[in-house]
């Protein structure tokens, strides 16, 4: 894929592949949602954001997505400046993100091999080809049984798992997840987080936001923790 | 189209809507179009009516009767003496009795000329120039009545035009809501698309293809009901034709004028979206 090639290509000139430097988010209406916020991940990294509700988690991963755009200070994603990023190319720079959404944004008119299939289909790949790589995601996630299903009558655990197999579908360089086990007890958001390292295992970056502190007990992470839109 | 068929119901009933509101235009296109035809055929005899001074000889009348038959535009040359024409006032119910008071015949001798072309300008341009041959006393063109015609014809093509305006904006509207409705219908699969790397193109074209392709079923539609309304009406116009002794049938819509109506209406469906999808995915982004 020669998106992918542009990518790789700029990763090797800066080291890092997420880079904030003096960013600021403020909203209309004068809330600051973060405030003077620097700090650069490098590629092959998992990196833990945690924080009270409200410290500014989301805001940050949707600066990384381009989602929402930084008031001032500079976001570096893969060399990329996000915050001045033209409109037309923010969908390729998001070809290369796996984004998990709070909100999960499932949706339920469709299968989950529908769902998972969309980000291929939106970047124009073959069906076949689709198929077979949405197939694989399914599987790595445990979920090829439940291709059929309509995600409404999924769990909550396979909700999630199925929102990690449409953002590992693309084979992004990095997995951004909001808050990926608020919603889940012990046991199935411990298996979350235990894939989300095999993915990391195998070269993605990972961030991930997570107001539970057990698997960073656990796992030990680099944290990056918000106070009020403060990193500290 | 998955779209389209995914709701057949709705679908069918935008596509008569907009069926409705292209067909009266249509319909009045047709019509005019037949009246055009049929008043072209009625009025070829338009005339005018040339008299001579009262001193005029026999050379004189032979004379203009040459020139009037060399005028182009002229199609029929016919001579009313005064004799025959007091013969005919005669024979007028009422006229008889005034007749035999007067002393002695005082209508002149005349021409009544027909002209090739039912067209005002023709025959006003003809007037002048008859007026200007020797002996003519008088010339009287009966083109009051070509020209009333043709501004009746006028006047319809340009209600026509506006109907067709006014219901073009309504066609519009009707596929901006069709859009608008869709765009809001889907809103989650058009946020998420956006949030996985779909780009602006790939979201608007299927709503374009939506847009285009109702206003086809829709023009489709008016071309259909336009033919029945046709198919009807003739069968009506037989039995009036045949008390009448005439030829009058309606033409339908031909192939070409037919394909350009499902263009047109493809055309506007296009517009709609546009301004639709513009404005309305502009409101998501800005969520």
């Amino acid at each position: 894929m020669p998106a992918n090639s542009y990518l790789h290509c700029s990763t090797s000139l800066a080291t890092d592949i997420i880079s904030f430097s003096q960013v600021f988010k403020r909203y209309p209406g004068g809330y600051e949602a973060l405030k003077d916020v620097s700090f650069s991940v490098e590629p092959g990294e998992m990196v833990f954001i945690t924080g009270h509700s409200g410290a500014g988690k989301t805001t940050l991963l949707k600066l990384i997505g381009a989602i929402e755009r930084a008031s001032s200070g500079t976001v570096l994603v893969a060399g990329q400046n996000v915050s001045s990023m033209r409109r037309r190319a923010i969908p390729f720079l998001r070809r290369h993100l796996g984004l998990i959404f709070q909100d999960q944004k499932l949706l339920y008119d469709r299968s989950a091999f529908d769902n998972v299939m969309l980000p291929l289909v939106v970047t124009g790949h073959s069906w076949r080809d689709a198929a077979r790589r949405a197939r694989a995601a399914l599987d790595k996630v445990g979920l090829l049984d439940r291709e059929r299903a309509n995600p409404i009558a999924l769990s909550g655990g396979e909700q999630q798992r199925l929102c990690i197999a449409r953002a590992v579908v693309n084979r992004p360089n990095i997995l951004v997840a909001d808050e990926p086990t608020a919603s889940l007890d012990a046991d199935y958001a411990d298996a979350i987080i235990e894939m989300f390292r095999s993915f990391n295992q195998v070269g993605v970056t990972v961030l991930i936001s997570t107001h539970d502190d057990r698997p960073i007990r656990k796992l030990n992470p680099r944290v990056l923790t918000l106070h009020r839109g403060n990193l500290a | 189209m998955r779209r389209f068929a995914a709701n057949p119901f709705a679908s069918l009933l935008n596509a008569v809507v907009i069926g409705v509101a292209l067909a009266l235009p249509l319909g009045g296109y047709v019509l005019l179009a037949n009246l055009q035809h049929f008043a072209r055929g009625l009025v070829t005899d338009a005339q005018i009516s040339v008299f001579l001074a009262p001193d005029a000889s026999k050379s004189d009348i032979t004379e203009i009767d040459r020139r009037l038959r060399g005028t182009p535009g002229v199609t029929r040359v016919e001579f009313v003496g005064r004799e025959q024409a007091l013969a005919g006032l005669k024979r007028t119910p009422g006229m008889a009795e005034v007749v035999a008071t007067l002393p002695d015949n005082p209508l002149p001798d005349a021409f009544v000329v027909t002209l090739a072309e039912n067209e005002p300008e023709l025959a006003r341009r003809l007037e002048q120039e008859i007026k200007n041959l020797p002996r003519v006393a008088h010339v009287q063109a009966d083109s009051a009545w070509v020209q009333r015609v043709s501004s009746l014809l006028n006047f319809g093509r340009t209600t026509v035009v506006l109907m067709a305006a006014l219901l073009s904006f309504a066609l519009v509207a009707v596929t901006f809501n069709t859009i608008r409705l869709q765009i809001l219908t889907q809103r989650g699969e058009i946020e998420l698309s956006k949030l996985i790397g779909a780009t602006d193109a790939y979201i608007r074209r299927p709503f374009f293809y939506l847009g285009a392709l109702q206003g086809v079923f829709g023009g489709l539609a008016a071309w259909v009901m336009v033919e029945l309304a046709i198919f009807v009406l003739n069968r009506d116009l037989v039995g009036l034709a045949t008390l009448y002794g005439a030829n009058a049938k309606l033409q339908p819509l031909g192939l070409t004028d037919g394909l350009a109506v499902l263009a047109f209406a493809a055309a506007l469906g296009w517009l709609g979206t546009f301004l639709s999808v513009s404005r309305h995915l502009h409101q998501i982004e800005q969520e």
